[in-house]
């Protein structure tokens, strides 16, 4: 099997699937703008932003689980 | 020199200047097929971040998406969302998926299900699929290119001629020099059409209405619906929404294509890295959004809302400048186009006509038969864009629906031991049988969800009743990873 993605790793990149997605009825409104932007559109560019932080987080949980996999495995061939 | 000399000339000059690189860059080098496909898997971070950002901003972000916003209002903020989304799977399934990839040399997505299914008909299936659902996306860019020069010429050269000749180039370009001459022509395309984008984003506002935030407060003065969902549609509400968003954010890396530029990558880390960076490319996308909503403003009552952002440049800017967005818009067709027949042309010939009909090929006469249908696909793709009106968006949508019934077979591919290859082949055929009979009778949207989506939610129903009913083949394929 491919080695599954960590537990912390996966909650992280669910939250922009919150943030963008299933709140878009929470969000989805003109007022109040946001430096000059209606509010829905302010919202998804700060999103933009905000996703690279998570999958940043991300990353870190997915980079320590693949040094436990491959010092787990064989002698390491790469 | 007449406005229409000028902007044409320019055009010209940096579909010219682009072409050149896209040559020069294979004259040099001897192209197997992996050399042409995948480039010897040895481009690192800057290259895969150019190739597959050059993949990501195609003309349908740039005329589509401001078409939308021009034609459609709020439900055009999908693209936001989803694109966002979209380096969200990126990043949990590329990696894993470029790991098989080296270890089995898998050049294209279709080799994926021969090797972890073990069967040359679904891989076949797989690729004619692939295949048929690239053409709207390939129509288009082509239909990008024929609106630029449409608008570029004050309407004095006709769409007709100005597809045909994108055709040829494009086609003349893969042909030589495959996936290293893509990457680089996207270097000078990404950084014309990124300023050209921040440029018309925010002097559009300036100049008409004083600013960003003054345009948007005319905009939801004069007209209070538009900016929200389901904006100027009927059925384009918050369950659309959000059901095209999940669709397209889970869809997005299942374009053949771009399992393809996956595998060029030097290491599954740099595509970790990749998808971080990614979503901050899509920062400009706003300023192309800001265009298309000024031109509701600007420019009402155009019939065509592609043509709504190039409209407002030709009003707003002197005509050299004019030139240089019709040119960036004419690479940003190109890059895409380019890569997106070479993916179709080696999936054909790779993954279909040699497995189906030519066993005994060898790897040379594949490379040229891929080389062939290349040029043969740019001129179906050519053929059913004169012969269609869709919009952009309209058209990518399309290929998102048919592409995304490939995420069952993948995802669960490398992460479910008991994915088989009966349940994949029934749920792959439910959810293509869905799409085409939801979207051929006109049920998009079903029920107020997104008609791709529900073939997909059935797709994976199927998938996972079949695998659980028949056994686990193919499981050893992952097992027996060297890591």
């Amino acid at each position: 099997m491919a080695r599954k993605p960590t537990l912390p790793a996966v909650l992280l990149g669910l939250i922009p699937f919150v943030g963008v997605c299933f709140t878009v009825a929470f969000w989805d409104r003109v007022h109040p703008f946001v430096l000059g932007l209606p509010f829905n559109f302010f919202w998804l560019i700060l999103w933009t932003l905000l996703t690279p932080l998570c999958l940043w987080g991300a990353y870190h949980f997915e980079k320590r689980a693949d040094s436990r996999h491959s010092a787990g495995s064989h002698s390491g061939a790469r | 020199m007449s406005p229409t000399v000028i902007a044409l000339v320019i055009i010209l000059a940096i579909v010219g200047i682009g072409s050149l690189i896209g040559f020069r860059a294979g004259a040099s080098k001897t192209m197997d097929l992996e050399q042409w496909t995948v480039a010897g898997r040895g481009f690192g971070l800057v290259l895969v971040w150019l190739l597959m950002a050059g993949e990501a901003y195609t003309t349908f972000s740039f005329l589509g998406a401001s078409g939308w916003a021009y034609s459609r209002g709020g439900p055009a903020l999908y693209i936001l969302a989803y694109i966002s989304l979209a380096y969200v799977m990126g990043f949990f399934i590329l990696p894993p998926l470029w790991e098989v990839g080296r270890a089995r040399g898998l050049q294209t997505q279709s080799d994926f299900f021969e090797k972890r299914y073990g069967s040359k008909p679904l891989a076949g299936l797989v690729a004619v699929i692939g295949v048929v659902f690239i053409v709207p996306y390939l129509q288009l860019q082509l239909k990008g290119m024929g609106i630029i020069v449409e608008v570029a010429s004050f309407g004095q050269l006709n769409r007709t001629a100005a597809m045909m000749i994108a055709g040829v180039l494009v086609a003349g370009f893969v042909f030589t020099s495959g996936v290293l001459g893509v990457a680089r022509v996207s270097i000078l395309k990404d950084l014309l059409l990124l300023g050209a984008a921040v440029v018309i984003g925010i002097a559009v506002p300036y100049y008409w209405f004083g600013g960003i935030g003054p345009m948007f407060r005319a905009l939801a003065h004069a007209h209070p619906a538009h900016l929200t969902m389901p904006g100027a549609t009927k059925n384009m509400g918050h369950a659309w929404f959000i059901s095209t968003v999940l669709l397209t954010g889970l869809g997005a890396y299942m374009w053949p294509h771009l399992i393809g530029s996956c595998f060029t990558a030097k290491s599954a880390d740099t595509l970790r890295r990749n998808a971080i960076v990614m979503p901050l490319y899509t920062l400009t996308l706003p300023f192309i959004f800001f265009a298309g909503f000024a031109a509701v403003l600007i420019v009402p009552g155009l019939k065509d809302g592609d043509l709504s952002l190039l409209t407002v440049v030709q009003k707003t800017f002197p005509p050299w400048f004019l030139g240089i967005v019709g040119g960036a818009g004419a690479l940003t067709a190109m890059v895409p186009s380019a890569i997106l027949i070479l993916t179709a042309a080696t999936l054909f010939a790779k993954n279909f006509y040699r497995p189906v009909l030519a066993p005994s090929m060898s790897d040379g006469s594949v490379a040229r038969l891929a080389k062939w249908a290349s040029v043969t696909l740019m001129g179906v793709a050519l053929f059913f864009t004169l012969t269609s009106g869709r919009t952009i968006v309209a058209l990518l949508l399309i290929g998102y629906a048919g592409v995304s019934q490939f995420f069952p077979g993948i995802v669960l591919g490398l992460f479910w031991k008991r994915a088989s290859k009966a349940g994949v082949f029934s749920g792959l055929v439910v959810g293509i049988v869905a799409v085409a009979s939801l979207m051929l009778s006109g049920h998009d949207p079903f029920m107020g969800l997104n008609a791709g989506f529900v073939a997909l939610i059935l797709n994976f129903a199927v998938t996972i009743v079949v695998s659980l009913l028949s056994g686990s083949q193919g499981a050893a394929f992952l097992e027996k990873l060297p890591s």
